[in-house]
């Protein structure tokens, strides 16, 4: 049973009545225009008006423009014109809203008109946009926490997801190169010279055929090689998920670890399934531990993996303390061999976040000279500084 | 005309169009809007369009959008192969540089592509661009200018104005939002999967030889699958598949034969997880409650 809104005797009459009812619209969140007001009167003269679901679905046409749009119209629909205030009652056999519903949603009415007007553009899906702003600012705040956050307390799998994140943001701001050069292409933005004349010679000297060229994205490639020794224990699980994150963002990019021999993880990292992915890899890194044999590591590295990996093309990110036991001379050496490939070596070091360090390690000084870029990676806000630098490289 | 008379004379051509949609279709031919259908894939978004342009005896256009889609395979290119030819000839005539340039740059030598073919045919066509949210954004504002004009302008040329207004239909599956513009522009109505009784019309207008046992089985069958947490939900095609297939093997009772009903659900599941999750036990269950 519903009821039918009868509108004072003094109501100028239906195109008012229409007015009205955009506004309504407009109130709770529906985009609509002027002109939408008198699409919808001349939509009504083509439909029969008298039958009201004849009209409830005209407007339904005009008004609406997005699928949750066009399921809350017709609350909005009885909620004006079968408003169970001044009424005179009246039995519509075909319609869906019960009594109940009718109270509820004049109600409702009010309550959104109240909150409406600061979020007039965006279409106010009731609750859920409510439910939308709290996540984001619960998220906002959690996040400039985590970022203070020595990387040592990231050890709950939400963290290693925001990880994760960050490491896909850095993937990418490394991958996006565009070449200077244009090569053929089927849609190019430029035509191809050389190319239309070649073709050109075949129907005698006449450019028939129009050939393209166009700028090709060059991206660059990443090599990370994490070190899990004892000593960087404590973070190597968040450099995991970075790097989990790294290769998830990015197909080309290749990953190693090395504790006191290396250890390829490509393919292990690019389980379907990320914490899977970890777990396996923080299997394979606990497995080994002790003793750090970085030099040695990274001769290996540059002499076999290197050679088919490592090229002009290349970033190579190294995430170890330095902290080496074996004699500085072979880190330097390694380090110049990678260097003459043509690739940028980043090395994160998380010792250096901390206040007063001095790279004196022997290791750590050896490899100075050779390094593109030195930085800090111990919290998650530097390795998110890390990427306006690595977007300059 | 009114929409009732729309619905019956698409449900000749054997669409079963729904209320809502014979209603919006109506407005949009009527207002001379275009109508931005919204709706799961196989909910037969494409065919309005298609049944549209019988129902009217007119021409169809279709636009299939997709990524990359750009003006030249949009709205008109130049012949430029001919044009040279032309040059070529007309050295030889000795004709002027300036009436050759004339001539080169006439509507001759002009390829019309989807959009400028809809506004330039004498009697209005039906102009179909299908999945738009494919189309980049700077297509879609391209878009906007000829839908809310009906005009096109080139450069060498001038502005073409509509001969005749086409009637446009866009459809899109959601992969992207469209623009707030694009939407004001259209009507819009959203397709959902028909109810039990509208897929039956479907089913007894696109196959009438089915019985009507099987015919009520195959839609129980087939809106409970649909209610299954599936990667790709059956549409209506699907749907009309399932019956011809069963037919073909000659069955009468879903229920009869577990393994023929097995093999049959290729035509409704369409990826292999899909298939590992409907196993036999599934379908025989799902088969019992739709008998």
């Amino acid at each position: 049973m519903t009821r039918v809104t009868r509108f004072a005797a003094r109501d100028p009459g239906p195109a008012a009545r229409m007015t009205g009812f955009i506004t309504h619209l407009r109130q709770n969140g529906l985009r609509l225009g002027v002109s939408e007001a008198e699409t919808a009167l001349t939509a009504l003269t083509l439909v029969d008006a008298p039958d009201i679901e004849h009209c409830r679905m005209a407007m339904r046409a005009v008004c609406t423009g997005c699928a949750e749009e066009a399921d809350r119209f017709d609350e909005l629909f009885n909620s004006y014109w079968l408003d169970a205030g001044r009424v005179k009652q009246r039995l519509i056999p075909k319609s869906d809203a019960s009594p109940s519903n009718d109270v509820q949603s004049s109600r409702d009415r009010s309550g959104e008109t109240a909150h409406s007007g600061g979020t007039a553009t965006t279409p106010d899906t009731q609750e859920g946009a409510a439910d939308n702003d709290g996540t984001g600012k619960l998220i906002a705040t959690r996040q400039s926490n985590l970022k203070r956050k020595d990387l040592r307390e990231l050890i709950r799998p939400e963290d290693i997801a925001e990880a994760e994140a960050v490491a896909r943001r850095i993937g990418e701001a490394l991958r996006d190169r565009r070449s200077r050069r244009r090569i053929a292409a089927r849609k190019g933005d430029r035509l191809h010279f050389r190319k239309i004349i070649r073709r050109s010679l075949a129907t005698g000297g006449e450019p028939l055929h129009l050939l393209r060229k166009q700028r090709p994205d060059r991206s660059r490639k990443v090599v990370a090689l994490c070190d899990v020794s004892g000593s960087m224990s404590v973070y190597s699980q968040v450099f995991l998920a970075f790097l989990a994150g790294l290769m998830r963002a990015d197909k080309d990019a290749d990953a190693y670890l090395f504790h006191t021999r290396l250890v390829r993880i490509t393919e292990a990292l690019r389980d379907k399934d990320a914490m899977q992915a970890i777990g396996r890899l923080s299997l394979m890194a606990n497995g080994f531990g002790g003793g750090t044999k970085i030099g040695p590591s990274l001769q290996r590295f540059a002499d076999t993996y290197a050679r088919r990996f490592v090229d002009g093309r290349s970033v190579v990110l190294i995430l170890s303390d330095g902290y080496d036991t074996e004699p500085p001379q072979g880190l330097a050496n390694a380090l110049s061999k990678l260097k003459k490939r043509g690739c940028r070596i980043i090395w994160l070091n998380p010792l250096k976040g901390w206040q007063d360090y001095a790279p004196i390690a022997g290791a750590m000084a050896a490899a100075l000279p050779e390094i593109d870029l030195f930085k800090p990676a111990n919290t998650l806000a530097d390795l998110e500084n890390l990427r306006p630098e690595l977007v300059t490289l | 005309m009114t929409w009732t008379d729309l619905q019956t004379a698409l449900g000749r051509q054997g669409y079963v169009a729904s209320d809502d949609l014979a209603v919006a279709l109506h407005l949009a031919l009527q207002l001379e809007r275009p109508l931005l259908l919204e709706g799961a894939a196989g909910v037969g978004k494409t065919e309005v369009a298609r049944t549209l342009s019988q129902a009217k005896d007119t021409q169809l256009i279709r636009l299939q959008c997709y990524e990359g889609l750009d003006a030249a395979q949009a709205i008109y290119e130049w012949n430029y192969q001919r044009q040279l030819l032309s040059i070529r000839a007309s050295a030889e005539d000795g004709e002027t540089g300036k009436a050759v340039e004339q001539r080169i740059f006439s509507r001759e030598f002009l390829l019309e592509r989807p959009l400028l073919a809809a506004i330039t045919r004498d009697k209005p066509p039906v102009l179909l661009i299908d999945e738009i949210d494919r189309a980049d954004e700077e297509f879609e504002a391209y878009l906007l200018e000829v839908l809310s004009d009906y005009q096109i302008s080139v450069p060498e040329l001038g502005t073409i104005t509509a001969t005749s207004k086409p009637m446009v239909i866009l459809t899109s599956n959601g992969t992207r939002d469209l623009s707030d513009a694009l939407r004001r522009r259209c009507l819009y109505t959203h397709v959902a999967y028909p109810d039990r009784q509208t897929e039956l019309s479907i089913l007894k207008s696109r196959c009438p030889q089915v019985e009507d046992h099987l015919a009520h089985q195959v839609i129980g069958f087939v809106q409970t699958l649909r209610k299954e947490d599936l990667e790709k939900t059956p549409g209506i095609a699907e749907m009309l598949d399932f019956a011809a297939a069963l037919m073909g093997l000659g069955i009468a009772d879903l229920t009869d034969n577990p393994a023929v009903l097995q093999a049959t659900l290729t035509t409704l599941l369409k990826t292999q997880s899909d298939q590992a999750q409907i196993t036999p036990e599934v379908a025989a269950r799902i088969a019992g409650k739709a008998a």
